[in-house]
């Protein structure tokens, strides 16, 4: 009882943790990512103690990005303007950081793991229905941003709020009709099943990954988690050039960084549902749980004990969510934002029609074919 | 669901619906049917209806709450004091009353908590509910499902601009002061 109690806190632990440094080197990732593409150097400044340069090696930016700005925002004046409302003020950041986070407890980040007579499910929080639990979730989050806007007493920031809000929940229609025609095709709400019943191959060596049964939803859930994670090009809520920096334009200091961090822990999410509903989750091609069973006509075989496929799927999981990440902020970095009437159009009069009518198609497929994914 | 557990969201619901009459700002009015209506989903939850509580959040404070929230921006509530109409108090007061008799009424004839029966097994589950909405009760499902969609077609009937004067009102500009007009 009190071991699982420990491997119940440690796993939730380790995941929040894992998302947390996550959303950290992504900050990194963003700053010398868009330098490269940008043909500029990027953060170079901060060291410690001038080490790199010692020994002859190029400033990454690390300690700037991971270091030394985290510390001069948490440090810095904590502003809250005249005639705020001062408690949704300081709350708004949180309540928007918070659902994002909570969405990780039924994120599977691998199979089973066995440790003695311990059967470890690597997965926060078991729940049958986790699809429907995310949805939620991830609406509830809608609060912080709106709030945070209202709250500021700023024109801007209420604006910015205005949007945020109008545009997640349009997102969230097609974000949940991609999650339906998902769910009809894999007949399970349970994340840890859909990942499941992506193991094995078709044809002898192809795996069995979603994303070959329903691309148009990959399309829709990838277009749709960008939209939700509020980055350009669908970031009008806080386009510079309008809204100065739309709901946070009245944050400073660690709350500023909290509404950052729910953007970045936003794009991870993203990546985390695209690799689960269409890149098999933990699943490494070919690998069942004793071992790799290599494609061909001899069909090698490597015998694997099961902590090394465990860390095998947890390694695989986590090289997928970084790549559709990264992914991500190449596109952010790549494409104009959008006009807040075009956001609108093709939220509801592109999204919204293809996602239904891809439900309509995966539904009609899986009652006349009977099919069992 | 422990009775501890119940005991404590009932207390945080009945809490958060006080916060919901007895607040005047608007917006801390719809957090604390926010609070409120999420606590009552997590209670849905906690007693087996898994699927049912975590609609009630999606639709509920995801959905219908935020819609609220754009109601009191767009006509600009503001925070009032308690309305000073004596008719409305008084039938408010009746309509209060009314509740109170209703609620003693049930109370009274509520079995005692020792002999509530639990739900069979998979009761509440989405299996159980999809069976129940798609087959037992699929007729009625289907023309709430066609009420609601006339109810959105009226509305949007109702809404909609009559393209001649909208256009007119785009092109002219009307309403929007000149520079220097004001």
């Amino acid at each position: 009882m009190l071991i699982e109690l420990a491997i119940g806190a440690l796993k939730a632990i380790v995941i929040v943790l894992l998302v947390l440094n996550l959303t950290a080197v992504l900050l990194w990732f963003e700053r010398k990512g868009s330098a490269l593409i940008q043909d500029r150097i990027g953060a170079n400044r901060a060291a410690v103690l001038g080490m790199g340069r010692r020994l002859g090696l190029p400033n990454l930016g690390l300690v700037n990005t991971l270091m030394a700005d985290p510390l001069k925002l948490f440090t810095k004046e904590d502003f809250v303007p005249e005639g705020a409302d001062r408690f949704l003020h300081g709350l708004a950041p949180f309540l928007a950081l918070f659902p994002i986070l909570i969405t990780f407890a039924v994120v599977p980040i691998g199979d089973v793991l066995q440790i003695g007579a311990q059967t470890i499910n690597l997965q926060a929080a078991h729940l049958d229905v986790a699809a429907l639990y995310l949805l939620a979730v991830i609406g509830i989050g809608v609060y912080g941003l709106a709030l945070g806007g209202w709250a500021s007493n700023n024109r801007w920031s209420l604006l910015g709020g205005v949007r945020a809000t109008a545009q997640m929940i349009s997102y969230e229609v097609a974000l949940g009709l991609a999650f339906l025609s998902v769910i009809v095709t894999y007949g399970t709400l349970d994340l840890q099943e859909i990942c499941r019943i992506q193991g094995g191959v078709w044809f002898g060596w192809l795996p069995r990954w979603g994303i070959l049964v329903q691309p148009v939803s990959f399309l829709l859930l990838l277009t749709a988690g960008m939209a939700e994670s509020k980055r350009v090009p669908f970031d009008v809520p806080e386009a510079e050039s309008e809204l100065v920096a739309g709901y946070f334009t009245e944050y400073s200091g660690g709350k500023q960084a909290v509404f950052m961090m729910t953007d970045f822990a936003e794009v991870v999410l993203a990546a985390v549902l695209i690799t689960l509903f269409f890149f098999g989750g933990w699943q490494v091609p070919w690998l069942y749980h004793d071992g790799f069973h290599f494609p061909g006509p001899h069909g090698a075989f490597l015998r694997l004990p099961n902590y090394a496929v465990a860390i095998l799927q947890i390694v695989s999981f986590w090289v997928k969510t970084v790549f559709f990440c990264a992914f991500q902020i190449l596109v952010r970095w790549t494409l104009p934002r959008f006009r807040y009437d075009q956001l609108m159009r093709f939220g509801w009069k592109g999204l919204v029609p293809v996602g239904l009518l891809n439900l309509m198609v995966t539904a009609l497929v899986v009652v006349l074919l009977g099919a069992k994914y | 669901m422990p009775l501890w557990l119940f005991f404590f969201l009932g207390t945080l619901a009945v809490l958060a619906a006080l916060g919901v009459i007895l607040q005047s700002n608007p917006v801390h009015c719809l957090l604390a049917l926010a609070v409120n209506l999420l606590d009552v989903g997590v209670i849905f939850i906690g007693l087996g209806a898994v699927t049912i509580g975590l609609l009630q959040i999606i639709i509920y404070v995801g959905a219908i709450l935020v819609l609220f929230l754009f109601v009191i921006w767009l006509l600009n509530l503001q925070a009032e004091g308690f309305s000073g109409y004596l008719g409305l108090k008084f039938f408010g007061a009746i309509g209060a009353a009314a509740l109170a008799a209703e609620l003693a009424a049930i109370f009274w004839r509520a079995a005692p908590i020792s002999r509530l029966v639990t739900a069979p097994a998979g009761q509440g589950s989405i299996y159980s509910l999809g069976r129940a909405l798609f087959s037992d009760y699929l007729v009625a499902f289907e023309v709430t499902s066609i009420l609601l969609l006339a109810t959105v077609v009226g509305a949007i009937g109702l809404a909609r601009r009559i393209p001649s004067s909208a256009g007119q009102f785009e092109r002219t500009g009307a309403g929007v002061p000149k520079p220097g007009e004001t």
